[in-house]
């Protein structure tokens, strides 16, 4: 405890707001992030045109569980996955490519602060836009439907269920991202391992429920407002799960990460230069 | 000195996978200027990136001041390093480069901003510092690289070819700067095959090819170590052929080259001492005129001539 105590913690803290700064500056203010945003925005765009040219009549709640769907099937299995998987493998996998991680780690920088930094602003990005994305959905949806929109927005359901979703965005960012990150300190093209965890999700629901531990997408499940019961294609991607309380899905999902980021420092300390194997 | 004071290898060695990096290197090196000489491949910058902790050692051991890159918080506050690698993070304009390098050191603002200023204009930068390092020249990219890796005010300086890419008055200020930075008593640890100019500053070299250590100490020792190859003295005078033939008189006088200009001679010889004993005779004697007399084989380049040759160039 004594050791803890003595640690320069406020300089690890001020060097990792740097980090992270530069990090966000360098990574989502770039024209190579476009397809992440792309992947953010595409259902916003989808809604937006619904909401502006579709004048058809609409019923409330179906809305609201295509809504669900979209989150469900789309943000949650899809976008988020491989908006993840761009933006943490980028991280240290992709300074290595672009040969530019010797500047930090020639910097009186702990390798784990290093680590955690570059962590925390792919979380910030990620959230940023998914989170951002998802609160426009729910603007265009609701507002298509006026008062009635309204009301179940501030009145309804409609806050709580925005809430829900944004902290499942969160969560998928913090699960997928120390997953990505791990993965991209491993292998030099990640997206081989990626697609293994793709289908890892996708098979996991059959799995013993101690295997289903393992699994990032079951833990939202449990996190989910609506569940929209998956058909034919869809069924591949929903997940079936025992039914598990939000704040132990959400605590659960928080340790996978912490195990995984963990491991993770304890790689980057080893971590060479060796940009010619690339 | 103690070793407090030294950049230390205790029979390091690496390998990267089954080839050689460097095998069994054992140093102890003092301030001043060190040059590391060898081939291409023949594991300079290995040695320089075991010694920043890019790479870490396959055995043995390396401190540097008695630290090593296992407590970063300290040893990169000592340690600067220059790569080779000529590549730098997206989008940085220069100032940010080194603006944000000294945040890492957890400096404020106003102290890394004046850190950033002084560094910039140390390599003449400082009108270019606002432009995006991608629309550097290779020169300037080398500048900007060689300002971060000085701006914390380090006390061991790694430059690995600090001098590529640079213009000839560029090159001589960038000199004139590590010869500055050494009389500080710092250490600079300097890997470069432009040899004649690095060769002006260093204090002694490190000679290595295929991962091995072949030689290391100051240049002069290291030269009169070098006892096969017979020494080569330049002497000018005004009746070099009178000279020449007086010399001959010895065995160990092996080889006689007139200078271009006709005032001088250039004569091999493999005992140094004796060869200094007859011309402080001949020059008493009168007979001939003696204005110079200079080791003309005493460098960085001839010994890297001798000691590694036609392996490769050097690099």
């Amino acid at each position: 405890m004594e050791t803890l105590r003595k640690q320069p913690w406020s300089l690890w803290w001020m060097q990792a707001r740097c980090i992270a700064r530069i990090e966000v500056r360098r990574n989502l203010l770039t024209w190579k992030a476009a397809w992440i945003y792309f992947l953010a925005f595409v259902p916003t765009a989808i809604i937006a045109i619904h909401a502006l040219f579709d004048r058809s009549h609409h019923a409330l709640t179906d809305d609201t569980n295509v809504l669900a769907g979209i989150v469900q099937f789309y943000y949650i299995r899809l976008g988020i996955f491989f908006g993840c998987l761009g933006i943490f493998s980028r991280l240290i996998r992709g300074e290595m490519i672009e040969r530019s991680l010797h500047f930090y780690l020639l910097a009186p920088v702990r390798r784990e602060v290093l680590l955690l930094a570059k962590f925390a602003a792919g979380v910030f990005g990620a959230v940023l836009l998914f989170g951002s994305a998802i609160v426009v959905d729910f603007a265009f949806m609701y507002a298509s439907f006026g008062a009635d929109g309204q009301d179940y927005m501030f009145n309804g359901p409609g806050l709580a269920q925005l809430e829900a979703y944004l902290a499942v965005v969160v969560l998928g960012c913090v699960g997928y991202g120390a997953v990505f990150l791990l993965l991209s300190m491993m292998f030099r093209n990640p997206m081989p391992a990626a697609m293994l965890v793709l289908g890892w999700e996708a098979i996991n629901p059959v799995m013993p429920s101690l295997l289903q531990k393992i699994s990032v997408a079951s833990y939202l499940k449990h996190l989910m407002p609506i569940t929209v019961p998956g058909e034919g294609l869809f069924a591949l991607l929903t997940v079936q799960t025992d039914p598990v309380r939000g704040w132990v899905a959400a605590t659960g999902l928080l340790l996978l990460a912490a195990v995984v980021l963990a491991y993770s420092c304890i790689r980057i300390r080893t971590i060479e230069i060796r940009y010619t194997t690339e | 000195m103690i070793a407090g004071d030294r950049i230390v290898f205790e029979d390091v060695s690496k390998f990267y996978g089954e080839v050689l990096g460097v095998n069994r290197v054992s140093l102890s090196l003092p301030p001043g200027v060190t040059t590391l000489v060898g081939p291409n491949g023949s594991g300079k910058t290995t040695l320089m990136n075991l010694m920043t902790g890019l790479v870490q050692p396959s055995s043995g051991r390396i401190s540097v001041l008695g630290l090593t890159p296992g407590d970063p918080n300290e040893f990169f506050r000592e340690v600067g390093y220059c790569t080779q690698f000529d590549s730098f993070p997206r989008g940085l304009t220069g100032w940010d480069f080194v603006f944000d390098s000294l945040l890492l050191h957890g400096m404020g603002s106003a102290n890394a901003s004046k850190l950033a200023c002084e560094a910039l204009e140390r390599v003449g930068l400082m009108e270019a510092a606002h432009r995006k390092i991608a629309g550097y020249s290779k020169g300037m990219r080398q500048k900007i690289r060689l300002a971060q890796s000085i701006a914390h005010h380090p006390q061991v300086l790694v430059l690995d070819e600090p001098l590529n890419g640079l213009d000839p008055m560029a090159r001589a200020e960038s000199l004139a700067l590590f010869e500055e930075l050494s009389r500080l008593g710092m250490h600079l640890i300097i890997s470069s095959h432009i040899l004649d100019e690095v060769d002006r500053i260093s204090d002694r070299v490190v000679l290595i090819t295929g991962g091995y250590l072949v030689a290391e100490g100051n240049i002069h020792a290291v030269r009169s170590e070098v006892r096969d190859k017979p020494m080569q003295v330049l002497i000018r005078c005004d009746r070099p052929e009178l000279l020449a033939s007086r010399m001959f008189t010895l065995n160990h006088c092996v080889e006689a080259r007139l200078h271009s200009d006709g005032h001088g001679v250039f004569l091999r010889t493999t005992d140094i001492d004796e060869f200094y004993r007859l011309l402080n005779g001949i020059a008493t004697e009168g007979l001939v005129n003696i204005e110079a007399v200079a080791p003309a084989d005493d460098d960085t380049h001839a010994i890297y001539q001798y000691l590694i040759g036609s392996e490769g160039g050097a690099s």
